[in-house]
């Protein structure tokens, strides 16, 4: 029994070793090598500043960008997080009737406009780096008006909008969707 | 339209995919020729050599698990200890301090038992050293050690009169090096082509365009959510799991995160049918399992599309990602508490009332649909043995089970794996909702608060590891109660059904005749649901009717607290 138990003890040695720092290093290197961008947690540059990443949401707040989803942790990322408000909190009640109001009212939106689901829901990781292309639809007059924008920029923005709307991956998978983040990257190049 | 060709896609690749690993897993287990033995067989006999292992001896069950259960308290302390000195060793740029000793309980019962339940946030709280060598190494080993418990259990079950069911080690190293690894190698690196983060790299800063500072979080995290997701863990690198962008960036990410979530619990069923000689008994229990899948999804579905009249909205995204919408979240929600894995891709904790039921409902089964690696199909034999049972006390005639005639002390061993967990999950709710304590960390009121309670200990008693995460756990309190719950969640059935294996074992194989109760036909089929759903589940009917179901309702009629 004595030298099971000390094999035991090797067994777990070996596998930790195998497991746990072979394993990831290979992973590691290969990754480094073959996708180097991907697995450094493909940062978005402007020149030579970092500007974030292009898988990780940012908050929002000015009228001449196009805003994110709300977050629960406001975009925070040491840790992210969401509500956890279940379907029947009063608290989410009303601040889905809040966001929906000052949606509509940011954007200069008849009274009666559907509001869509996401821009009054925090999303799961807080860092929903994504909004649907309804969502963006809604929000370009404001930008345009922000940015006094002429009627021919107008045009270009929403062919920009048009042109960042990514399809479900293969045609099938997942949901029609606008990366924010490089959205509004493009919208402070146009001129 | 597109929720049906995602769903017909995700089910197609299952099944699909269940014979092919199947296959190849039988040949792995017995010891055969496969394709990777020339690619790693060295690797395998290193270890035995330099371990000090004699992969012909041959152990009974008492040995064999005695040797399980040593190696999962060494594997105990060494979790415990690297969380309480992280901050001291390498690997540790974002330089978090030492855990507390009731997370570090936690965290290293939890890891072992295969439940990884969180009470932290990994990018705050973890080092890498203590991500890799001390959880990362446990996603391997606990799912190995639910494959040997299962491999045992499989020889026990064909052995005709022999008391041993081949070696621990051996079986422990198979399922490692030519299963989980290579597995996990091919899918990491599918991962980081999707955008998953692996770099040893401390987190980065960077401004964004409003100008505001924003650290991105960094990690070999890759290598580990492979197995994590593989091998029926679930514990997430960062504290959001599979929700956050560098865990899962892409709708095709996704849908390979959740197929590996059930692969090779599927495909356990059809190497259960291959080892004990009849592929029919394999796709009858695969089939069970499957019903009951695709009546959670259909119920969650529905649940989740309708309308919430308390909140005036329908198809909540609240908690859920836009890049995987409400499909995705509830293919995911489903298939991680059916299986025990526990990864999340959306909070359930704002899922819809119904919703939530269903993923706390396939919990309570004990987790035998499809379930962990290994523990799915060695659970689900002790329902087989129920079963079985209890169709022999119909028509009146000595229960047999492959041959094998089931008498009162596998009945006893069974009865003891299923109900171990399920005791243990109303006990510690009705504590835990009755003490200061254990109210203190909700986060909701009303029904939804007492869902938040029962949903933990459930997770845990079940070795799932997903959360209502809204209710707080990282309180001494909870840190213990859960602990405990996740030790009797594992080793309450390891143990009885390494019993049944050992008794099994040394019994006569009598050969078919026309007196047969027959186990691979429909009609059996049906009875196994039936014994699950009302052994396994209607012991929580009144627990759940206080909590999702009250809440239904009350959400029908508009109410929110």
């Amino acid at each position: 029994m004595k030298k099971n138990i000390l094999s035991g003890l090797k067994m777990l040695l070996a596998f930790t070793l195998l497991t746990g720092l072979i394993y990831p290093l290979m992973i590691t290197g290969i990754a480094q090598v073959v996708f180097p961008r991907q697995s450094n947690g493909s940062i978005v540059s402007i020149g030579q500043k970092a500007c974030g990443s292009e898988l990780l949401g940012q908050a929002f707040k000015s009228n001449s960008y196009f805003w994110s989803r709300p977050s629960a942790c406001g975009y925070a990322t040491l840790p992210s997080g969401a509500s956890n408000w279940g379907p029947t909190s009063d608290t989410l009640r009303k601040t889905i009737e809040k966001r929906r109001e000052s949606f509509i009212i940011a954007n200069r939106l008849p009274l009666n406009t559907v509001v869509p689901n996401e821009m009054m829901t925090a999303s799961g990781s807080g860092l929903d780096p994504h909004i649907s292309p309804e969502s963006a639809t809604l929000q370009v007059e404001r930008i345009a008006s922000a940015r006094h924008f002429s009627p021919s920029q107008l045009q270009q923005l929403r062919q920009l909008v048009a042109s960042h709307t990514e399809q479900p991956q293969f045609g099938c998978l997942g949901e029609k969707r606008i990366n924010v983040l490089a959205l509004n990257r493009d919208l402070d190049l146009l001129r | 339209m597109s929720t049906f060709i995602q769903l017909a896609l995700f089910l197609g690749a299952l099944i699909l995919l269940t014979p092919v690993l199947g296959k190849y897993m039988k040949q792995v287990i017995s010891g055969e020729n496969h394709i990777l033995t020339p690619v790693l067989g060295w690797l395998e006999r290193s270890i035995y050599r330099v371990c000090g292992i004699d992969p012909q001896e041959d152990m009974n069950w008492k040995k064999y698990l005695a040797s399980l259960l040593w190696f999962n308290f060494f594997g105990f302390v060494i979790v415990f200890a690297l969380q309480l000195t992280q901050a001291w060793l390498p690997f540790n740029p974002a330089k978090v301090p030492n855990t507390s000793w009731h997370l570090a309980l936690n965290t290293a019962i939890s890891f072992v038992t295969n439940t990884n339940w969180q009470s932290y946030s990994g990018e705050s709280t973890m080092s890498y050293l203590t991500q890799m060598a001390a959880l990362g190494v446990q996603n391997f080993l606990s799912a190995a050690t639910g494959l040997a418990v299962l491999i045992a259990l499989m020889k026990g079950l064909i052995k005709n009169t022999k008391q041993q069911l081949g070696n621990f080690w051996v079986d422990l190293t198979r399922s490692v090096i030519y299963i989980l690894l290579p597995l996990s190698i091919v899918f990491a690196l599918i991962l980081v082509g999707q955008g998953v983060v692996q770099t040893f790299s401390s987190y980065t800063d960077t401004t964004t365009l409003e100008g505001v500072k924003q650290v991105i979080p960094l990690g070999p995290a890759a290598s580990q959510i492979a197995i994590k997701q593989l091998g029926t863990n679930g514990g997430g690198f960062f504290g959001v799991n599979s929700a956050h962008p560098f865990e899962n960036p892409t709708p095709f990410s996704n849908f390979l995160e959740m197929l590996a979530i059930l692969l090779i619990p599927a495909a356990l069923t059809y190497t259960y049918g291959l080892f004990i000689g009849s592929k029919k008994q394999g796709w009858t229990l695969f089939g069970a399992m499957l019903i009951i899948l695709c009546v959670g999804l259909g119920v969650s579905l529905y649940a989740e599309y309708a309308a919430n009249p308390a909140l005036h909205i329908a198809g909540s995204m609240e908690g859920k990602e836009t890049r995987f919408g409400i499909v995705n979240s509830i293919i995911w929600s489903t298939s991680t508490t059916v299986a025990s894995n526990g990864s999340v891709n959306a909070m359930h904790d704002s899922l819809s009332p119904l919703a939530g039921l269903v993923a706390m409902f396939n919990m309570m089964l004990g987790e035998v649909v499809f379930g962990g690696v290994g523990s799915g199909l060695y659970g689900m034999i002790a329902f087989v043995i129920l079963t079985v049972f209890i169709a022999g006390l119909m028509v009146g005639r000595t229960p047999e089970y492959l041959g094998k005639k089931i008498e009162s002390f596998e009945v006893r061993m069974a009865l003891i794996a299923v109900l171990a967990p399920a005791v243990c999950i109303l006990a510690f709710t009705a504590i835990a909702v009755s003490a200061h304590a254990g109210l203190a960390g909700l986060n909701n009121k009303g029904p939804h608060g007492l869902s938040e309670i029962l949903y933990a200990f459930t997770s845990a008693c079940a070795n799932n590891g997903s959360a209502f995460a809204g209710l707080t756990t990282n309180t001494p309190f909870y840190n213990v109660l859960l602990s405990i719950c996740m030790l009797v969640g594992r080793f309450g059935v390891i143990i009885p059904m390494m019993a049944i294996a050992g008794s099994m074992a040394g019994k006569k194989v009598t050969p078919v005749s026309s007196g047969t109760f027959h186990t691979d036909n429909g009609m059996f089929l049906i009875l196994l649901i039936g014994v699950i759903i009302i052994v396994g589940g209607l012991t929580f009917f009144p627990a759940l009717s206080l909590g999702p179901i009250l809440e239904h309702l009350l959400m029908q009629a508009g109410m929110t607290f």
